[in-house]
């Protein structure tokens, strides 16, 4: 236990406090504007999605852009458990995330052992089927979509977003998530130094699913409506978008990422003619201007903090 | 009983036949080079004893069992480390992340405890910075633990490359031409470091390398490859006299 207590990790939790409760004031006092409160917590999802898939993508190295596949199925599973079956809301969070990870595990099993291309392919084809699959599912209202209540506030949002970013990070942290690394740096070293490639790649790629689930359970409960054609694979690239603007293997960078695309979307809300133009134009300086991404591989450290405290327990890529 | 023994193994590439019927024999303890002109299929055999390839036909046995059909990592498990003839390194991790990985099949914390970082995790990983400094220490890398692997100078990189094989305590350790691009000074160090950690970590090792003074001097026997085939085997001056080995390496007379 004293381990957690470094100055490190008290000065992030102070700061994370800080922050929940500044906004959870202008709520209650009814200062922020509902739009604003929208924007936050789409960010606290964006955050999730981003960061788990900067597990498979930028951690472990493998190409998957079938995000919004494994959203759609936390989701429409959620859902059916909050709103069909009238169960707890947290329980329908955590099955939604469940099935979407058994879904990561069912669907890397074969594919994982394709690469690159072949992989992204795969996966992508994956989220078209799960989409088309929902389409068709006339209980959960096929293509006019489904209602629930919305039951998420912003102090869910915020809890289960610091959850998963905390989680994500405590793994890549350990011998696993090195483990992971050493497969994105060079596979075949990886597998001579001992290394079970495959499974550690599906480990990551269940993980992801895992958090992609529980992102799209707290979209689910949070947006009154969810459509199938929500979860297309525009979503998919919007996600990857995000983890590349804030820098594919930084998990901070991710964060980033999913922040300033949120904040760009919303800014440009009020001009949706222009949103996508300008959205692609700023893409494209970035990338050119700088093509790692805003923190590259980078991570942003309290390690100016002096102690040395959780030192060796993060990876420093 | 030997350590390594490979009967009738062979490698085809489609109708190339890299590898064909080698017959080797490592004993416990014994320092064995690998030499051939280049394509001779030395790498190949390499890859085909650590699992990277699979076999065509044959059998390996390694320390009384089978290991022909496993995977890389599972040979590795078996006790058989590696280095590669294009270094191998995790060029964006830091020096001892590099090393770290290769203690990782022998990490006490589970999964479960990384993620809610229990007290074994911190444990856990205390002990696995204490020993991977001990190994850099070693191999005089210690000062750059923290360095990024591909900043190091290409000399210590190969270094690395050998401390990170040791980390996943071999048995048999195979060296695929460590003193590839290293001037005189620096092969004769690696001579000796190649037979201290021999003492130290009562290694038994077998090297491909092309540096004839490298493997003459520290091999007490050598097989010598061409066209896939073992040509002749034996202790190195009889290998520098044998005239099949000299007519593979420099051609048939003509006169």
């Amino acid at each position: 236990m004293r381990n957690w207590f470094n100055r490190k990790n008290i000065v992030a939790l102070l700061g994370i406090v800080l922050l929940y409760a500044v906004v959870q004031g202008l709520i209650v006092f009814d200062i922020m504007p509902p739009f604003y409160k929208l924007t936050l917590i789409l960010i606290c999802i964006y955050i999730i999605l981003s960061t788990s898939l900067n597990l498979i993508n930028g951690i472990t190295g493998q190409f998957s852009i079938g995000h919004a596949g494994f959203m759609a199925v936390g989701a429409y599973v959620s859902a059916m458990v909050t709103a069909i079956m009238h169960g707890p809301l947290l329980l329908g969070i955590f099955i939604g995330a469940v099935v979407a990870a058994l879904g990561g595990l069912l669907v890397g099993l074969p594919t994982l052992r394709l690469k690159g291309d072949y992989l992204a392919i795969a996966t992508l084809g994956f989220g078209e089927i799960v989409r088309i699959v929902f389409l068709n599912m006339e209980f959960v209202g096929g293509a006019a979509g489904f209602t629930l209540p919305s039951k998420i506030t912003w102090t869910w949002a915020f809890l289960l977003m610091v959850f998963s970013v905390v989680i994500i990070k405590n793994f890549v942290g350990s011998t696993h998530g090195r483990a992971c690394i050493s497969i994105r740096e060079n596979e075949i070293a990886a597998e001579s130094m001992g290394v079970n490639t495959t499974k550690y790649k599906v480990m990551a790629f269940t993980i992801g699913a895992f958090f992609a689930g529980l992102a799209g359970a707290i979209y689910a409960n949070y947006m009154y409506i969810i459509q199938p054609g929500t979860f297309s694979f525009l979503k998919s690239f919007d996600i990857l978008v995000m983890v590349v603007l804030g820098g594919l293997g930084s998990i901070t960078g991710g964060i980033v990422g999913a922040v300033v695309y949120t904040l760009i979307s919303a800014l440009l809300a009020g001009i949706p003619e222009w949103r996508l133009v300008i959205t692609a134009v700023f893409l494209v300086v970035l990338m050119i201007f700088r093509p790692t991404g805003i923190m590259g591989t980078k991570e942003f450290t309290l390690g100016f903090l002096g102690k040395k405290g959780d030192k060796n327990a993060t990876s420093k890529n | 009983m030997p350590l390594l023994k490979t009967e009738n193994l062979s490698k085809s590439f489609g109708g190339l036949k890299a590898v064909s019927n080698l017959d080797i024999e490592i004993n416990q303890g014994e320092l064995i080079g690998l030499i051939g002109p280049n394509g001779a299929g030395k790498t190949t055999v390499f890859n085909l004893l650590t699992g990277v390839y699979e076999k065509t036909e044959g059998t390996m046995t390694f320390m009384d069992k089978n290991v022909s059909g496993l995977k890389p990592y599972q040979v590795t498990l078996r006790g058989m480390a590696r280095t590669f003839q294009n270094i191998r390194l995790f060029s964006d991790l830091s020096v001892i992340d590099n090393v770290k990985v290769a203690y990782h099949q022998r990490t006490s914390y589970s999964t479960f405890s990384a993620l809610f970082r229990l007290p074994s995790f911190y444990s856990g990983e205390a002990e696995m910075q204490r020993k991977a400094m001990e190994l850099l220490k070693i191999f005089n890398l210690d000062d750059k633990a923290e360095e990024t692997a591909k900043n190091l100078p290409y000399g210590e990189q190969r270094r690395l490359e050998i401390a990170r094989a040791l980390a996943t305590d071999p048995q048999l350790l195979l060296l695929d031409e460590p003193a590839a691009g290293m001037n005189p000074q620096e092969t004769h160090d690696l001579m000796n470091l190649i037979r201290w950690i021999r003492e130290k970590f009562k290694l038994t090792i077998l090297l491909i390398e092309h540096d004839m003074s490298l493997v003459m001097g520290v091999c007490e026997r050598i097989y010598v490859l061409d066209y896939g085939m073992i040509i002749a085997q034996g202790a190195p001056d009889e290998i520098k006299s044998n005239p099949k080995v000299i007519e593979a390496y420099l051609g048939e007379e003509v006169v």
